[in-house]
């Protein structure tokens, strides 16, 4: 099987001081990888450079693309990488107001996605639009109110729906759960694993919750300064870490 | 089906002085399709870590366990994810589950995972439910707020839902009555008959004399102090 994401070497400096680096990993079809790491180890970096908002260094982000197979995304051109940025890649964002758009109803936020890959017709943009928010769990009546009325729960199973209802092959999640109470959390975490397993998707989610990680990804990469110090199945790192710090990490939490 | 050589496995706890505690040194079995092996020793023996590494769970610091053809100690992430989802199935001692997913998707999911379809996996999750006592208007709730026992037996049926070719048990009858007991013997004593290799560790010991045919001492690996 061809994976559908490789990473090789990535590394991004910011000045002298290191993002991230070297940074290698591929991801397969279906397959949900994690990113644990503390505060300014280099997680958001990492992943702003693989969905394209922030150009790396060095290294090569191969991803296998529906026309043309296998290809280096940082060697496309900026509209090229931006057709897949809206095509095969969604990105959720920890705060929902990166990722939505405030003045605009529910309904448009998620139509206007559509619209962006070349949808037309009023009509199906709509019942789309609301057939998305019924999967998220949003009432139908509410398609025609903004963002800003929302709860954060509500603003960020928005924002999945604008994220999915291109049919991408590959979301990005910046602590989706950031922010949320547990239980509002349970209940997204259950969203996104059924639209993981629906949609065959995979699905790169960094978080420092370890309790996510492990009921959301199959595969833990661990970050420290930039660099992946430790990687494996998920619930492999999480009971028998080998690295100190990922020992710590673990340690550290009371029960996961 | 199952094999272990001289399988080796240490603890090394690098925030407390870096020490270095050695479980497991030269353990070597082996089981056969439709056997069952009991692993026993006394308590700290080793025998969930033994278990653990075997589903890959935790790592071994050398040897080789291989679980049909595939070196479980060698292989890549999805080679044990696929393992899991269509070889390799383990019987936790404690359920751990998404919350808010009803019982009966908890037990068929292992079915949908190797594609049977939604009405074949219910129906057979819904058996096993049965067999195993779990009130129907329970099946619909999420295990999470189910009694010590009941989560067990959700535990079980799930387990038990896909057959395996291998199948891992700790003490799949701790806290059990003894009609439910009696239930989850059977599951293992069919399940044999249908050819699944299995390790398990009871410490019931009239469980373990009626399935088990074979008993590994794990204390014999115990690495003796330098
Ligand atoms: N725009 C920037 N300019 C300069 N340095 C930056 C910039 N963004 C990040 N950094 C630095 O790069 C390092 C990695 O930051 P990054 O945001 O990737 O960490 P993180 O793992 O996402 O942390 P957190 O968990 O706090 O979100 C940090 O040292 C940070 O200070
Ligand atoms: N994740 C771990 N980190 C460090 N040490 C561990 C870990 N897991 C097990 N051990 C140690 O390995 C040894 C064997 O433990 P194990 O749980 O395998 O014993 P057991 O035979 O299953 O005992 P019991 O019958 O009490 O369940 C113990 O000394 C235990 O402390
Ligand atoms: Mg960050
Ligand atoms: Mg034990």
């Amino acid at each position: 099987m061809t994976p559908l994401l490789n990473v090789r070497d990535l590394t991004k400096a910011y000045g002298g001081r290191i993002g991230c680096a070297d940074v290698s990993f591929s991801l397969y079809p279906g397959e949900v990888l994690g990113i644990v790491g503390e505060s300014g180890s280099g997680k958001s970096t990492l992943l702003n450079c693989l969905a394209g908002h922030l150009p790396p260094d060095t290294g090569e982000v191969i991803f296998d693309t529906r026309a043309d197979g296998p290809r280096d995304v940082l060697q496309m051109s900026e509209p090229e990488r931006r057709m897949l940025g809206r095509t095969d890649w969604a990105f959720v964002h920890q705060n929902p107001r990166d990722g939505l758009r405030m003045r605009v109803s529910a309904g448009g936020n998620v139509g206007e996605r559509l619209m962006a890959v070349g949808a037309r017709h009023y009509g199906e943009i709509r019942e789309q639009a609301l057939d998305w928010l019924d999967r998220v769990e949003i009432a139908g009546e509410r398609v025609d109110d903004r963002p800003a009325a929302f709860s954060g729960g509500m603003q960020q199973r928005l924002q999945i729906a604008r994220n999915l209802v291109t049919g991408p092959r590959l979301i990005f999640m910046d602590e989706p759960t950031g922010g949320l109470d547990v239980s509002v959390q349970a209940r997204l975490l259950d969203l996104l694993r059924g639209l993981v397993r629906q949609m065959g998707l995979s699905a790169i989610v960094v978080t420092h919750d370890l309790a996510v990680v492990r009921l959301l990804a199959d595969r833990l990469m661990v970050m420290k300064d930039g660099h992946v110090i430790e990687t494996g199945l998920t619930d492999q790192v999480l009971d028998d870490p080998q690295a100190p710090y990922t020992q710590l990490l673990v340690s550290s939490v009371l029960q996961v | 089906m199952i094999t272990v050589e001289k399988l080796t496995k240490t603890f090394t706890l690098h925030n407390q002085e870096a020490a270095v505690i050695p479980v497991i040194e030269g353990a070597g079995f082996s089981v056969a399709p439709g056997e069952c092996v009991a692993l026993t020793g006394e308590s700290g023996a080793g025998k969930s870590t033994v278990m653990r590494i075997l589903y890959g769970n935790y790592l071994a610091q050398g040897g080789v366990v291989r679980i049909g053809d595939v070196d479980i100690t060698q292989a890549e992430p999805r080679e044990i994810l696929r393992l899991r989802r269509e070889t390799l199935g383990y019987v936790s001692q404690f359920l751990r589950v998404v919350p808010r997913v009803p019982t009966l998707d908890v037990v068929s999911e292992p079915l949908l995972n190797v594609g049977w379809s939604e009405a074949d996996a219910k129906a057979r999750a819904s058996d096993l439910l049965e067999r195993l006592r779990i009130p129907e208007r329970l099946w619909s709730l999420s295990p999470t707020t189910f009694s010590g026992g009941e989560q067990q037996r959700v535990n079980i049926a799930r387990g038990f839902a896909h057959r395996y070719p291998a199948l891992l048990l700790d003490e799949p009858t701790a806290s059990l009555d003894a009609t439910n007991r009696e239930t989850v013997l059977s599951l293992i004593e069919e399940a044999k008959a249908g050819g699944t290799a299995i390790v398990g560790i009871f410490h019931d010991l009239d469980a373990r004399s009626r399935v088990a045919d074979r008993e590994v001492d794990v204390s014999a690996f115990t690495p003796k102090a330098a």
